[in-house]
């Protein structure tokens, strides 16, 4: 097992290398002076000299990425080219309200799609199965943005229950979270009944009935305990997904986050920022990512360690 | 399924195609069937456009700005007052395309490169395996984000940032399923005979990994139409006078107090289009796949 997590994280070396590369080619590929592009629209000339001499421009490009990837791991990702403050400090400052955001919408994916699916699991066929299938249709299919100005049009604009953006107390998170939660949510409800009803057909749970224990005992002491590795799996790559959804769910709701940054960033060419935003978005989901893969071998015995490594 | 149309089932079984039992298969399945209903709607919209509305698209009509919906606008006009629903409709044709070029970038780049990843497997497979983890290590949508940052905004640099994006997806799927035929016994049977390995993988590997290549189409066609409106949304993607979806629904979001159908309208679109290609494929993953269709 500790094998299995020390190659894991191995192999994710060559992948943060080549996200650093990938990230550190964004300024160099748009067209145009990467020297004014990292000092800003309105820095003088001076100052952009000086950037190109910092950043080694003139020198080649293998160069500069060793300054690049040097500075990186000093923790300088250069600076805004707005703010004029050092990107980390962004980051930093942002970091925890996208991870908090994606946390909360999880826990509401997860209550949401899980109750739902056991519920259509064990009634199959019933009016609160057919329904929750097709509501969870069409949350795979509605686009977050759109869910997210929708919720707002409703409970902000024409009830005035909940802040429609912003960050503060618990209820500025309630549209947010659900809104990004939502197809997460409607993806979990099908895994789980999927997964639970394939579990209901097996021996083991015809023989727990058999034995007269409860219905509720057997889905719950028995069914879930089996159909929970896929529902993990799903739970895990979702977790990632919500990074990117978390772009959109952001600049619906204004939220301070990593997301909306990036997109701002984007917006007005702050390519420092760009860079930055980018880099920590692929990062984290890397290390999800390698999250998931661990805990999904621990859950799962039958997983041969060593036939794992090639994949 | 009564016992009379299993029997019937057999004796048919025997002449037909492959491709008929699918469409048999798919015929049965209601949900398909909805969903292809939706695409129809949306081609036949998207095509006749010019004969289904009068309104110009794209021109303004400033003594007509923010109507309701109404007998003569039926989704309303926006600020401009140029005609929702003829938007609509001529935005669905952008959203086809886009699908389109996205999936078929996606599949010219992406199945040779799994294909020969997975045949040849050695140094070659691990270049291109940490090729596309590199890939997708950006989730989702950010992918697409980054080379549109890098390409500029504008509806054929949306097309080909969703193309890049969705070919780790045909990598990986074609990959796995070249993995698993290459180990039969066909296979090793045209080896012997001495035909080429451009001929094995082309003649007689890929086609059969055609099944899960058609069904992964489907979603990447909705995933593609979702992600470009989100670009759009965004203001990465199509650009004003575009009648794109996700631009539109950004823009109505201004006017969301006062006529919310500018932001309801295209969302639905959207929404309604990734649900057909969604039925639709859920429905060839049952009529390609006979294993997944037990527990429906």
């Amino acid at each position: 097992m500790t094998g299995y997590i020390i190659r894991r994280l191995l192999l994710a070396v060559p992948v943060l290398l080549g996200v650093s590369i990938l990230v550190f080619a964004i300024i160099r590929f748009i067209p145009g002076d990467p020297a004014r592009a990292i000092a800003g629209v309105h820095a003088t000339p001076q100052y952009i000299e000086q950037v190109r001499k910092e950043l080694l421009l003139d020198e080649g490009l293998h160069i500069q990425y060793y300054v690049y990837v040097s500075n990186l791991l000093r923790g300088d990702l250069g600076r805004s080219t707005f703010t004029r403050r050092p990107v980390i400090t962004e980051l930093r400052e942002r970091f925890p309200n996208t991870v908090l955001l994606a946390l909360t919408s999880m826990v509401i994916a997860t209550v949401l799609g899980m109750g739902a699916g056991i519920i259509s699991a064990s009634k199959r066929n019933s009016v609160f199965d057919n329904v929750s299938m097709v509501i969870s249709l069409v949350g795979v299919a509605a686009p977050v943005f759109w869910l997210g100005v929708m919720l707002q049009l409703f409970f902000s604009v024409q009830l005035g229950w909940l802040p429609s953006g912003g960050m503060g107390g618990i209820e500025t998170f309630v549209l947010p979270a659900t809104t990004l939660g939502l197809a997460t949510a409607a993806l979990i409800a099908r895994i789980t009944r999927s997964s639970m009803l394939e579990v209901l057909r097996q021996d083991f749970i015809t023989t727990a009935r058999a034995k007269g224990l409860s219905e509720r005992v057997v889905i719950f002491k028995h069914a879930l305990k089996s159909a929970f590795i896929p529902v993990i799996t799903v739970m895990g790559l979702q977790f990632g997904g919500l990074l990117g959804g978390a772009v959109l769910t952001e600049t619906v709701f204004s939220w301070p986050g990593i997301g909306r940054l990036m997109v701002n960033s984007i917006l007005t060419r702050d390519y420092p920022v760009v860079q930055g935003t980018v880099l920590l978005l692929a990062v984290m989901f890397v290390l999800i990512n390698i999250v998931v893969d661990i805990t999904y071998a621990f859950l799962d015995p039958r997983i041969n360690f060593a036939t794992r490594e090639g994949e | 399924m009564s016992s009379k149309l299993q029997v019937a089932d057999k004796t048919v079984n025997i002449k037909d195609t492959e491709f008929q039992q699918v469409l048999r298969h798919l015929r049965r399945n209601r949900m398909a069937m909805a969903g292809a209903a939706i695409l129809v709607l949306f081609l036949l919209g998207a095509i006749f456009a010019p004969l289904l509305t009068s309104f110009d698209p794209a021109r303004p009509d400033f003594g007509n700005a923010f109507q309701k919906p109404s007998a003569t606008h039926i989704f309303g006009t926006d600020e401009l007052g140029r005609d929702v629903f003829a938007r609509i409709l001529y935005g669905s044709q952008i959203s086809l395309l886009i699908g389109l070029i996205s999936v078929s970038i996606g599949l010219i780049l992406g199945v040779p490169v799994g294909a020969l990843s997975g045949y040849y497997g050695g140094k070659l497979d691990l270049i291109v395996q940490r090729l596309i983890d590199i890939m997708i290590a950006f989730p989702g949508i950010l992918l697409a984000i980054v080379i549109v940052t890098m390409l500029g905004t504008g509806v054929e640099n949306v097309m080909i940032a969703t193309g890049i994006a969705s070919i780790p997806t045909y990598t990986r799927l074609v990959r796995g399923s070249v993995l698993a035929i290459k180990e039969l016994r066909f296979v090793a049977a045209a080896k012997v005979l001495g035909i080429s390995d451009l001929k094995i993988i082309v003649r007689h590997i890929l086609p059969n990994c055609m099944g899960p290549i058609v069904v992964q189409s489907t979603f990447q066609v909705a995933t593609a139409i979702l992600w470009a409106a989100g670009l759009g949304f965004l203001g990465l993607g199509a650009q004003p006078p575009d009648p794109e979806w996700g631009a539109m629904l950004s823009k109505g979001r201004e006017f969301i107090r006062t006529a919310h159908h500018l932001t309801t309208f295209p969302g639905l679109a959207i929404l309604l289009m990734v649900l057909g290609f969604n039925l639709l494929g859920d429905g060839l993953r049952d009529a390609l796949d006979p294993k997944s269709r037990k527990f429906r």
